[in-house]
């Protein structure tokens, strides 16, 4: 690539030190901070075994549904149906088991389908009629709740088949038996997810390497993966002295897998990004703007059902009033992971984060025995304080 | 010369480890225009916004001392306080308020709370008049073109009782005859009394305008020139500025033209709005391979929306004709196909249209072509690296690196790389519509060269520009448009400047 002008080349600029992103590193500091409070406030009981079991499965949804939600916050949407949809779908999969007699595999695939029906009917008002999704799912918001309502006038159904259930309150079997009376799989998934990932964080480094590009020093690369490794093998060692591993930690690691690749990786993931940093560029760029609209509201209707699914296996039963502002819970996870309110940026791992900071919250909170009032109170001063700090940090860090 | 009205000593300012200034220092006499020169990402921008306290005191270092008074702006507000008042490269006018209220937003002619709008409207017109601007007071800013809302915000300025006036990049996106009315005002205010520092990449302009000139190259200031003075030419700010000669404006090039690629017949584009207005109206053109083809017209001729419907109907309603590539129709019906049949749109208005600024230059530069990066849909993001690191080099882009933010690039740094987006893309018809608006001298010989060499690679090139010098200077054939209608097609041996302004005037009253 030579240009027959004068230009000389731009003499290549020295390496550079990669300026430590404080966003992702606060956040995880933020984390452990509330962990070790709550540790210390309860005497210990936050982090004992049946607690961290309990607060994955108990906050599985909110993991679920911030995965979507990220998605539709970077592109510059929001979806405030989620809840109702969860409700909606937990009621349609109990009827579906309990009153059709359809087998809990078919039930759940039912329930996912229907998440993308409702995905695609709202995509559908959103991509293509160009009615803004704040206004859709607010819609949907009260269609769905309303639909529920319907479909439970015969009140609560209850009493769900095992197999079902244990979707989100079930464990990994003990194929392994145990060691040292430890589940010998949960130890074991724990190990390979360590190999893996520091594996992972290598291949990364060497590429970096490979390409001459900023990287963090040798010191602070080699403290992120050991704290990797301990936290992994600690929750792990931590699950296997209860119950074993929980079936919806399986799903949702698989999620986030998936998910991370996808946006950072996929051209649709890059398509995302393009409409929430410049919706009319994207669009000059040839990217097909309102496919990939109403691609993400299917997405998340998918999520949504997914969450409903696991909601009501874990609850047992289905209720009308399941998924009660779960789409704030979702909404507040993802702006505490670090996305921004006019799209663009954001990931998943960030709203996953968030929702775990929300979900610890929860869990501290009512181990002290604090009332729902002040639990909600002082979640909202959380949220709020999360995104202070991060528009303080990003004006720190220069200029406009 | 007495006391110079406002003195910059030594200024530096980091933005996170990177020096954009480094010990600049400017002096500015009362009542004269003093410009300020130099290449893309010298730092212009920023020792403004550091003057006029966008960047507020404490975050840069040196001394600044207006009026014999040393300053320490926290805000705009401050500096407006003392009378500097900025009109940034990117206007800041507010679409859907009238032009009344958008001169004294913030500022308003108001009791106790309640504004006074006869108070508004008179003041308002009496601003206009002094500027130059025939519109009533309540017409609503969207309907007014670049050079009027230009306008506007000098009267907006006037408003503030300013002393020293800020200028950046007044004229890129003005026409010839708007920008020689800007200077005529500017000429003007000088003769009240009001200080103006501008910044221009446009040297006629300078030479026809400025007091002073100084130059900043890479963050320094390199000298002083008084524009008065024996040496004051346009090749001594030019060597001044770039750091060595040169020699001419455009790169030797010999044409190859071959077989014609592209084809348009009978074109026609209504209004999005108003329908029954026709914005294009029946334009026909071709292009051949290896042949840069300009398009001529005065600002509303419908340049931009000729290009834009063609490119994926960005533009208009109802339109109608045929493209052709090879001599066969094509499907140019959205952005997707026009970029699958080999088209390339680069558009005038970087901002809005052409980046994702939050984004940095990796994926800004991949994101017209992302597929022919992708496998099964996965990036492959080291040939991504590698692809934006190479036209960074190639474009000369100044940048810390390919993970820079395009949105703090300097302007014609952000032009370049919409140009890099396009040319990556490998398209057989490219459209370029402005591409040199905002570069500067030396950016502006190395994008001809680029372009000749697209030519040169068999590829048809359209190039739309409101200078006539750079359309003369680099096309083979050029078409004037005007009110929608392509009036004369003219081949680079007959055309000149007059010629071209008789038929960009054609069916004009
Ligand atoms: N907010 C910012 N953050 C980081 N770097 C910045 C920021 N603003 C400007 N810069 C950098 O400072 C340098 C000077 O930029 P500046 O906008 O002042 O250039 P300029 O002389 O006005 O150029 P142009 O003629 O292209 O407008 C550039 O390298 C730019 O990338
Ligand atoms: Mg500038």
């Amino acid at each position: 690539m030579s240009t027959d002008t004068t230009l000389k080349p731009t003499p290549k600029a020295p390496p550079r030190k990669s300026p430590i992103n404080l966003r992702q590193y606060g956040l995880l500091a933020a984390l452990v901070i509330i962990v070790a409070l709550f540790q210390f406030l309860t005497n210990g009981r936050l982090l004992m075994p049946g607690n961290v079991n309990n607060l994955i499965q108990q906050n599985a949804y909110v993991l679920i549904l911030a995965i979507g939600m990220v998605i539709v916050i970077i592109a510059g949407h929001i979806d405030l149906s989620v809840g109702s949809v969860v409700a909606m779908v937990g009621a349609v999969t109990a009827i579906a088991m309990n009153n059709w007699g359809l087998p809990w595999w078919a039930a759940v695939i039912l329930g996912l389908l229907l998440g993308a029906v409702v995905g695609a009917w709202q995509g559908f008002w959103i991509a293509f009629v160009e009615i803004p999704a704040f206004i859709v799912t607010l819609a949907g918001m009260l269609l769905f709740r309303g639909l529920t309502l319907v479909l439970l006038t015969g009140g609560t159904i209850s009493g769900l088949p095992a197999p079902f259930t244990a979707i989100g309150a079930g464990w990994l079997p003990p194929v392994f038996g145990e060691v040292a009376q430890r589940d010998s799989l949960t130890l074991l998934i724990g190990i390979v997810a360590s190999a893996a990932l520091v594996l992972q964080l290598i291949r990364t480094r060497k590429t970096l390497q490979r390409l001459d590009l900023p990287r963090e020093p040798v010191s602070s690369f080699g403290i992120k993966a050991a704290g990797a490794v301990i936290g992994i093998m600690a929750l792990a060692w931590l699950l296997a002295g209860y119950n074993g591993t929980p079936i919806i930690l399986i799903i949702l690691a698989v999620l986030i897998l998936v998910y991370t690749f996808v946006l950072n990786r996929t051209v649709f993931g890059r398509h995302i990004y393009a409409m929430g940093g410049n919706l009319f560029a994207a669009e000059m760029s040839g990217v097909k703007t309102k496919w990939v609209n109403f691609l993400i509201f299917v997405n998340i209707g998918v999520l949504s059902g997914l969450a409903g699914v696991v909601s009501t296996a874990r609850a047992g039963g289905a209720v009308a009033s399941a998924g009660q502002n779960y789409e704030l819970d979702a909404i507040a996870a993802v702006f505490i992971g670090g996305a921004a309110v006019q799209g663009g940026i954001g990931t998943i791992i960030g709203a996953v984060i968030g929702g775990l900071v929300m979900g610890v919250l929860n869990m501290g909170l009512s181990i002290l025995s604090v009332d729902a009032a002040w639990q909600m109170a002082i979640k909202g001063l959380v949220l709020l304080l999360a995104v202070a700090f991060d528009i303080f940090n990003k004006r720190r860090s220069g200029g406009r | 010369m007495n006391v110079p009205i406002l003195r910059m000593l030594d200024i530096t300012k980091d933005f996170s480890g990177v020096r954009a200034l480094d010990g600049v220092s400017l002096e500015v006499a009362r009542g004269e225009v003093h410009a300020i020169c130099g290449e893309n990402g010298a730092g212009k921008s920023t020792l403004m916004k550091v003057l006029s306290g966008v960047y507020g005191h404490g975050t840069y270092g040196g001394v600044i001392e207006f009026e014999a008074e040393e300053a320490s702006f926290r805000s705009i507000n401050d500096s407006e306080a003392k009378g500097i008042v900025i009109i940034h490269q990117e206007l800041a006018l507010s679409p859907y308020l009238s032009i009344a209220e958008n001169i004294f937003l913030g500022n308003e002619r108001a009791r106790n709370g309640v504004v006074d709008w006869n108070k508004t409207n008179l003041e308002a017109s009496a601003l206009l008049a002094r500027v130059g601007l025939r519109e009533s007071p309540a017409t609503r800013v969207l309907e007014l073109g670049v050079g009027k809302q230009q306008l506007v915000e000098i009267a907006k300025a006037l408003s503030k009782r300013v002393k020293l006036l800020i200028l950046d990049e007044p004229t890129a996106a003005l026409n010839d005859e708007d920008s020689e009315h800007l200077l005529n005002l500017l000429e003007h205010l000088r003769e009240q009394g009001v200080t103006s520092i501008i910044i221009s990449h446009k040297l006629k302009e300078i030479r026809r305008i400025a007091d002073r000139v100084t130059i900043i190259r890479d963050g320094k200031s390199i000298e002083t020139i008084d524009m008065h003075g024996p040496d004051a030419t346009e090749s001594r700010i030019i060597r001044s500025m770039v750091g060595r000669e040169l020699t001419s404006m455009f790169p030797p090039r010999k044409p190859e033209i071959g077989e014609e690629i592209f084809r348009v017949e009978n074109w026609s584009v209504y209004h999005p709005v108003d329908h029954t207005r026709r914005v294009v109206d029946g334009a026909s053109f071709h292009v051949r391979a290896g042949e840069i083809v300009g398009f001529a017209g005065l600002m509303g001729a419908g340049r931009t929306e000729l290009a834009m419907s063609i490119f994926g109907r960005l533009y208009g309603r109802n339109i109608s004709g045929t493209v052709y590539k090879h001599g066969k129709p094509i499907d140019v019906h959205t952005v997707e196909a026009a970029i699958a049949n080999g088209l390339a749109y680069a558009t005038e208005d970087r901002k809005r249209y052409g980046l994702n600024l939050i984004g940095n230059i990796t994926v800004n530069v991949s994101a017209a072509a992302l597929s022919k990066l992708a496998r099964w849909g996965v990036i492959d993001r080291h040939r991504e690296y590698k692809v934006a690191e190479s036209y960074r080099e190639r474009m000369n882009i100044k940048a810390p690196g390919v993970d820079a933010i395009t949105g703090k690039l300097s302007g014609g740094n952000q032009q370049k790389v919409v140009l890099s987006k396009w040319i990556f893309s490998g398209p057989d018809i490219l459209i370029l519509d402005e591409p040199t608006r905002g570069i500067d001298v030396g950016a502006k010989y190395e994008i001809y060269g680029i372009i000749n060499e697209l030519a040169a690679q068999g590829k048809a090139v359209i190039v739309i520009s409101s200078e006539l010098p750079e359309l003369l200077g680099l096309s083979d054939r050029i078409y004037a448009i005007s009110e929608g209608r392509i009036t004369g097609e003219v081949p680079r041996e007959e055309a000149d400047q007059e010629v071209l302004m008789h038929y960009m005037t054609a069916g004009k009253d």
